[in-house]
């Protein structure tokens, strides 16, 4: 009790270190890297929560990929003018907008502290149901079955991001190659990176998409694996960053949210509800949403961190 | 008690987050407390899926779900961010 | 035998964590970016190899005792491999001599 109770303290006091660090450093770059950092510790905080699946989801996405990201922004942005100074937030101000936050945050810990004691919770149902999927991950089975309309949304807004991302187009770069032309790096370290790794991560992640129907794991975890696993050849320059009007490019992208809508449909047709599956269908069906659902998410999220297409010089 | 404490950083990161969003004024740094700002709710959704414990499962499988999606989803919504960010310095540069 | 497992557990683990935290003092006292390099990579190596060590007499199944070498190899190839990158960019803005 007590070893745990220290460990989870220690974890504790380093997320928020991490936190205070990243808002009070006066360098982005800084800032960036302490982003990581506390990703890293959130992840570990997942799984003392017993939320595997989360933790595996903040480590790729919420620390690796969006780390990759902000630094990438950090890097562009101080090749750029002088950013325009906005004033600096007068000390009074900055006071009183303190107050406000320690007044939320004091708010907030209130009300996980007052949670009421026999929880609430949807376990129970869950684990009653969990048979008509013939999954053995009840996280997987929620988002695929039970509340797969918040997944088929969530793949649609990534859709959507991706859409907006290449919207910002500066004038003549549209149809281009996506991000910023990397130069290409032939030996050295990153070199040997970006070839050795991508077998091997190709290979982990379809491990995790394939093992996520039963244990923690799943397509979102797979998809950015994947993405990392394309965006590490394209930043040493080996592997070219596609032109944002290939066809083959938007078929991919398309095909894992239209698939879902299709087979919602189809539920609506056979069952009388959307997205419900024929009993006896059910795992088939979501495999081959995952498969495809995978392949069209980790090309988005890829897209989405190489930016939009610049015009050529 | 894992719960409860995480619960407590969550909510600490609301406000650290908020704090970083309204005072700083560089562009990236809002992102990144936006960031904060969402994975302290996320914690606080966590805690509540931890206390949810029950039926052989060590964490309550809905809300774990939910996060899930919110992280992908602020992830998209960061990226979407930072393109702007750098659009708007780019057409500042040049101007 | 669970009682030698957990010795060596204990031993290796605890052996390990004294070199992280020989590699983090390094990190927070040398004088320059190319040593403090040096300790992080050099002390977390070793230390990450010492925690795997120990840790593999707790892994009941071979899948698990392959794995955590799996582990360890790759964050040995990705630290040998971003130490030089970083020593490299020293290098391109003049910070070793």
């Amino acid at each position: 009790m007590i070893p745990a109770l220290a460990a989870d303290g220690l974890l504790a006091a380093g997320i928020l270190a991490l936190a205070l660090g990243c808002v009070a450093t006066r360098r982005a770059f800084a800032s960036a890297a302490l982003f990581i950092a506390y990703g890293l510790l959130l992840a570990l905080a997942w799984a003392r929560l017993d939320a595997p699946d989360v933790a595996l989801t903040e480590a790729s996405i919420g620390a690796g990929l969006s780390g990759v990201l902000l630094l990438g922004g950090v890097r562009r942005l101080e090749g750029l003018a002088e950013p325009s100074p906005d004033a600096e937030t007068g000390p009074l101000l900055t006071i009183l907008i303190g107050i406000g936050c320690a007044a939320l945050t004091v708010a907030i810990g209130a009300a996980v502290l007052l949670l009421p004691d026999p929880t609430p919770s949807l376990a129970p149902q869950v684990a009653a149901n969990l048979a008509t999927t013939d999954l053995g991950n009840p996280v997987t089975a929620v988002l695929m079955s039970f509340r797969a309309l918040d997944t088929l949304l969530e793949s649609a807004v990534v859709l959507l991001a991706v859409v907006c991302v290449w919207a910002l187009t500066p004038e003549g770069g549209w149809g281009g190659v996506a991000g910023l032309r990397q130069p290409v790096v032939r030996d050295g370290p990153l070199a040997l990176l970006a070839r050795v790794l991508p077998p091997l991560g190709i290979v982990i992640a379809i491990h995790i998409l394939w093992v996520g129907a039963d244990a923690p794991g799943g397509k979102f975890q797979a998809a950015a694996v994947l993405a990392a696993m394309w965006l590490m050849p394209w930043m040493a320059g080996l592997a070219p960053a596609p032109r944002i009007d290939a066809r083959w490019l938007r078929l991919v992208l398309a095909a894992g949210p239209a698939l879902f809508i299709l087979i919602g449909l189809g539920g609506a047709l056979a069952e009388g509800a959307f997205l419900a599956y024929p009993p006896g269908w059910a795992k088939p069906l979501i495999l081959a949403i995952e498969i495809v659902l995978t392949a069209s998410i980790a090309v988005a999220l890829a897209l989405l961190v190489m930016g939009p297409p610049e015009p050529p010089r | 008690m894992t719960g409860t404490i995480f619960g407590l950083v969550g909510a600490a990161l609301i406000g650290i987050g908020l704090f970083g969003m309204l005072v700083r004024r560089d562009a990236l740094l809002r992102i990144l407390s936006f960031n904060l700002l969402g994975g302290g709710v996320f914690l606080v959704f966590g805690a509540v899926a931890r206390r949810g414990a029950g039926a052989g499962f060590g964490g309550d499988p809905v809300p774990q779900a939910i996060i899930l999606t919110g992280i992908v989803v602020a992830f998209a919504a960061t990226t979407l961010a930072v393109a702007l960010v750098l659009r708007l310095a780019a057409a500042k540069d040049r101007a | 035998m669970s009682l030698l497992a957990d010795g060596v557990t204990i031993l290796c683990v605890l052996a390990g964590l004294v070199f992280f935290a020989a590699g983090t003092v390094g990190l927070l006292r040398f004088p320059d970016t190319a040593s403090r390099l040096h300790a992080l990579t050099k002390a977390d190596h070793l230390g990450l190899g010492l925690v795997v060590l120990g840790l593999l007499p707790q892994m009941d199944s071979l899948a698990g005792i392959l794995r955590l070498l799996a582990f360890w190899a790759l964050v040995l190839l990705a630290s040998a491999a971003t130490g030089p990158m970083i020593a490299r960019l020293l290098r391109r803005q003049g910070g070793i001599t």
